[in-house]
């Protein structure tokens, strides 16, 4: 008995899987992807509306156990007009002159941007919108700050937060290129260096921090002596809010320089050399090399390490918990600290509220500098 | 040949047959929770996770039971706690943790009811405990939740030489504190030739310092006995937290803050006991737990140089007919002495263990026995002459038996006037009860302890900090029924009408 099939056989056994495939292949992407579909359902769409929820709630207590009662938007409220507003948004004094030098500065140029794109060839109605509603946030953001920094105020956790993030990046971003072209230069003992560089991205966050509390003690300590020498052991720097202050941004910029210094190490080793070496026959010298040639093509990967770095910079909370418990008073209490220290006390509603105006601010930073560089980077291109 | 080995053989099985049976009756009868693992949750420490984590491989010899001791920061411990009971994890079969806090999770079933073990209990020796742990921290509305294992008042300590030296008597007045505060600050108190401080406190954020204000606060906040209260006006369960008062502690408040260590607002209990006990600090403000550790020859400079006083009193208070301060009189202040009112404050309740009400019942069981032979005296009398332990006296016995106190290292003079304190703490018929309504702990750990921090960083105004504390209060009492928060502080105070 033959077991090959005659042609008609085969004839027949494609025309029924033909359209049986053509199905499959239509839902086969449908198919692959919807593990990853599920997980991200369970592990973050689901805990994000239960936890939006959880703000539009208050915990109580009853016989037997806690039930969550529904309070509509009380705990946002709570923080933008009511009891907690100075500790959210912080508290404004009357504007000096300084502010309002700035402010206008501020305002000038945010108005300035706008005529520009309105006035220019690729203008739309939806990126004017866009634009209109991001400089509204942004010129409140700015209000808010001068407000409560320029002031005889004092700034809440939503400002404080955002001194860090702008403070530390900056930092942190200027430190780790300065670093990263010195380690790609000629040296003796780069390779050592590029190591020990690398060093303070090691260590917990809260190992950081404790080093930073024994070297900010002026009483005791290893740095006691040096404090001694300088006649500062009565000086404190964790009792002044701006000292306090200052000592959770050194330690974050201590800690997470490196990780800019390697992605950005990384970049600048990989750029061909040709151009460099072009622009030297040119007669460019060390400056233009970098502006013209170097920087531009970093670029991408300054932008990512900064918008990873900004939304890290946002979630600070185990230096200032440990180095400060957010103190004093509550000068050095980012937003997640905020939100922890009313979780602690069984704020549930409350501390998610604090939680979900983080992740507005985040996306609206996250977006809006993304789109700002998009364009630069593509301008560049 | 072979039959010898083979009769060996049997003899040697039967040897061990034998050897085995006899194991097993032992483990049944001397060992009744073997195989059982009790995991109790307590905070970080090193204070009270110590004792607990020494003498639970003692307990696993004596009963066969495995305890497991898990620490959390202070500040975690109550969310922890309530988390795992809410969501029915049920990952802890005990804890050791503020009574305070029963008023949370007593009504709402998270806690066993002790009463009846803790009477048939005669090694617990539960009469042994004195009155007012056995009544307040251990008792909530008629029925026991906790056993005590440490007693705790705040006091204050001062170095007896020093003032010796100078002729001063020890402070009997908040003002007096602050004078002698001033005299000593600056000057080498330990002579190492540095400069040393008046007085030394733990006025850290989101640590234990809120206790320290309010031991301040109840001189001048409470005055005619332990049912008047110091925290709520108990007609309306208005805070007492707006008033001239109130103005009072603050301001003493903010003097200490200048006279202590530069970086004082960053420091914890830990910060300014090691600091009294090297001899870098006239005066303290602390649990009993500065006594014992100023003992211990590992640590401390200073023994047999500390004294132990009743918290500091005021000789003007709070009249609350008219709102004002008024001069002391026998029917504004009628437990004053000579004209000084003293409210001691019995700070936290004292370190208390209790059982989940949801734990299996051997482990109830188990870990019942755990709690009681941790507070026995036997173990207990020990464990409160140890500073590192957290655990102060808080037994009959403790105070009336020095011999573990002297064996210590304390002398008798040391002990005397230690347990004295304590003492007079204790029997005193205006001491202040802590607050244990329902959330206590957002009015105190959260909405106080914020408050006091802004005002120390001068964020706060003393208006506006009286203001905050108050509305903040008036907030969360509205958010939880005010009749029901007034009954229940009410009850608290042993009030019945």
């Amino acid at each position: 008995m033959s077991t090959r099939a005659s042609p008609r056989m085969l004839s027949t056994a494609a025309s029924w899987w033909r359209p049986v495939a053509a199905r499959l292949d239509r839902v086969a992407g449908g198919v692959f992807i919807l593990p990853a579909v599920a997980v991200i359902l369970a592990f973050s769409i689901f805990p994000l509306l239960t936890s939006l929820y959880v703000s539009l709630s208050r915990l109580g207590f009853s016989e037997g156990g806690v039930e969550l009662k529904f309070v509509g938007f009380d705990n946002y409220a709570k923080l933008l007009f009511g009891i907690d507003r100075p500790h959210f948004l912080g508290v404004n004094g009357p504007l000096t002159p300084t502010g309002i030098a700035v402010l206008v500065a501020i305002y000038g140029l945010f108005a300035f941007l706008l005529y520009r794109y309105a006035r220019g060839p690729n203008r739309t109605v939806g990126g004017l919108a866009g634009r209109l509603v991001a400089t509204g946030i942004a010129g409140a953001l700015v209000w808010l700050i001068v407000n409560t920094i320029l002031t005889s105020g004092r700034p809440g956790t939503l400002v404080v937060t955002i001194v860090y993030v702008a403070v530390d990046v900056a930092i942190q971003y200027l430190l780790g290129l300065g670093l990263a072209l010195l380690v790609v230069q000629h040296l003796p003992g780069r390779r050592f260096f590029r190591v020990v560089f690398l060093l303070p991205m090691m260590i917990t966050p809260v190992g950081v921090a404790y080093l930073f509390r024994m070297l900010t003690d002026t009483s005791k300590g290893p740095l006691y002596p040096m404090w001694v020498h300088l006649g500062l052991t009565d000086v404190s720097w964790v009792t002044n809010p701006w000292g306090a202050r200052l000592a959770v941004m050194v330690g974050d910029v201590w800690q997470w320089t490196p990780f800019i210094f390697i992605v950005l190490l990384a970049a600048i080793e990989t750029l061909p050399q040709e151009l460099v070496e072009a622009a030297v026959v040119d007669g460019a010298n060390r400056w233009q090399v970098f502006w013209r040639i170097t920087f531009p093509q970093i670029l991408p990967a300054t932008i990512t390490v900064v918008l990873i770095r900004i939304i890290e910079g946002f979630k600070i909370v185990d230096l200032p918990n440990v180095l400060t418990n957010g103190g004093p008073g509550t000068a050095t209490e980012s937003l997640t600290l905020h939100a922890y220290t009313i979780w602690r006390a069984l704020d549930i509603g409350g501390s998610a509220a604090v939680a979900y105006m983080l992740l507005i601010v985040v996306t609206f930073v996250g977006i809006s500098y993304v789109s700002l560089f998009r364009r630069r980077e593509t301008a560049t291109a | 040949m072979s039959r010898v080995l083979a009769r060996a053989l049997v003899l040697l099985v039967g040897v061990g047959v034998m050897a085995a049976c006899s194991t097993g009756s032992n483990t049944s009868s001397n060992q009744p929770y073997a195989g059982t693992t009790i995991r109790v949750v307590t905070f970080t420490g090193p204070q009270i996770a110590e004792p607990l984590q020494r003498r639970a491989p003692d307990f696993e010899k004596l009963t066969g039971a495995k305890v497991q001791i898990i620490t959390v920061p202070f500040s975690d411990l109550y969310p922890k706690l309530l988390n795992d009971f809410a969501t029915k994890t049920n990952s802890y079969d005990a804890t050791v943790f503020d009574p305070q806090w029963m008023g949370d999770y007593v009504p709402s079933g998270y806690l066993e009811d002790l009463t009846d073990r803790v009477q048939k209990d005669s090694a617990l020796q539960w009469n042994d405990i004195a009155p007012f742990f056995r009544d307040f921290s251990a008792t909530f509305k008629g029925k026991v939740y906790t056993i005590p294992l440490d007693g705790d008042f705040q006091m204050v300590y001062y170095r007896k030489d020093l003032l010796q030296k100078d002729g001063i008597q020890p402070p009997a007045t908040w003002d007096d504190y602050i004078s002698i505060a001033k005299h000593f600050q600056g000057k080498d108190l330990n002579g190492d030739g540095k400069a040393d401080y008046g007085s030394c406190l733990a006025m850290k954020r989101a640590a234990q310092s809120y206790w320290a204000w309010i031991s301040i606060a109840a001189a001048y906040l409470q005055s005619q006995g332990t049912k008047q209260g110091t925290f709520f006006n108990t007609d309306t369960m208005q805070p007492l937290t707006n008033n001239p008062g109130a103005a009072a502690a603050l301001d003493v408040y903010k003097q200490l803050s200048k006279i202590g260590p530069p970086d004082q607002l960053n420091n914890d209990v830990g910060d300014s006991r090691g600091l009294f006990v090297t001899g870098r600090c006239a005066l303290s403000l602390d649990w009993g737990d500065i006594g014992p550790l100023a003992v211990d020859k590992t640590q401390s400079t200073v023994q047999d140089k500390v004294g132990a006083i009743i918290l500091p009193g005021s000789k003007r208070v709070l009249d609350r007919s008219t709102n004002q301060l008024a001069d002391c009189n026998s029917t504004l202040c009628p437990y004053a002495t000579n004209g000084v009112n003293h409210s001691p404050f019995a700070a936290f309740g004292g370190w208390s263990g209790a059982i989940n009400a949801a734990a299996k019942p051997t482990v109830k069981d188990a870990a019942f026995a755990f709690l009681s032979y941790m507070s026995q005296p036997a173990q207990s009398s020990l464990d409160v002459t140890i500073g590192k332990t957290g655990f102060n006296p808080y037994r009959t016995s403790h105070f009336n038996n020095q011999g573990p106190w002297l064996a210590s290292g304390m002398s008798a003079s040391a002990a005397a006037d230690y347990l004295g304190a304590i003492q007079a703490s204790l029997q005193s018929p205006n001491m202040v009860l802590d607050l244990r309504i329902p959330q206590s702990a957002f009015y105190e750990q959260t909405a106080l302890d914020q408050a006091l921090a802004q005002y120390l960083a001068g964020e706060l105004t003393l208006n506006q900090t009286m203001a905050q504390i108050t509305s903040q209060w008036n907030q969360k009492t509205d958010e939880v029924g005010r009749q029901a928060q007034l009954a229940a502080y009410k009850s608290s105070l042993s009030i019945t009408k």
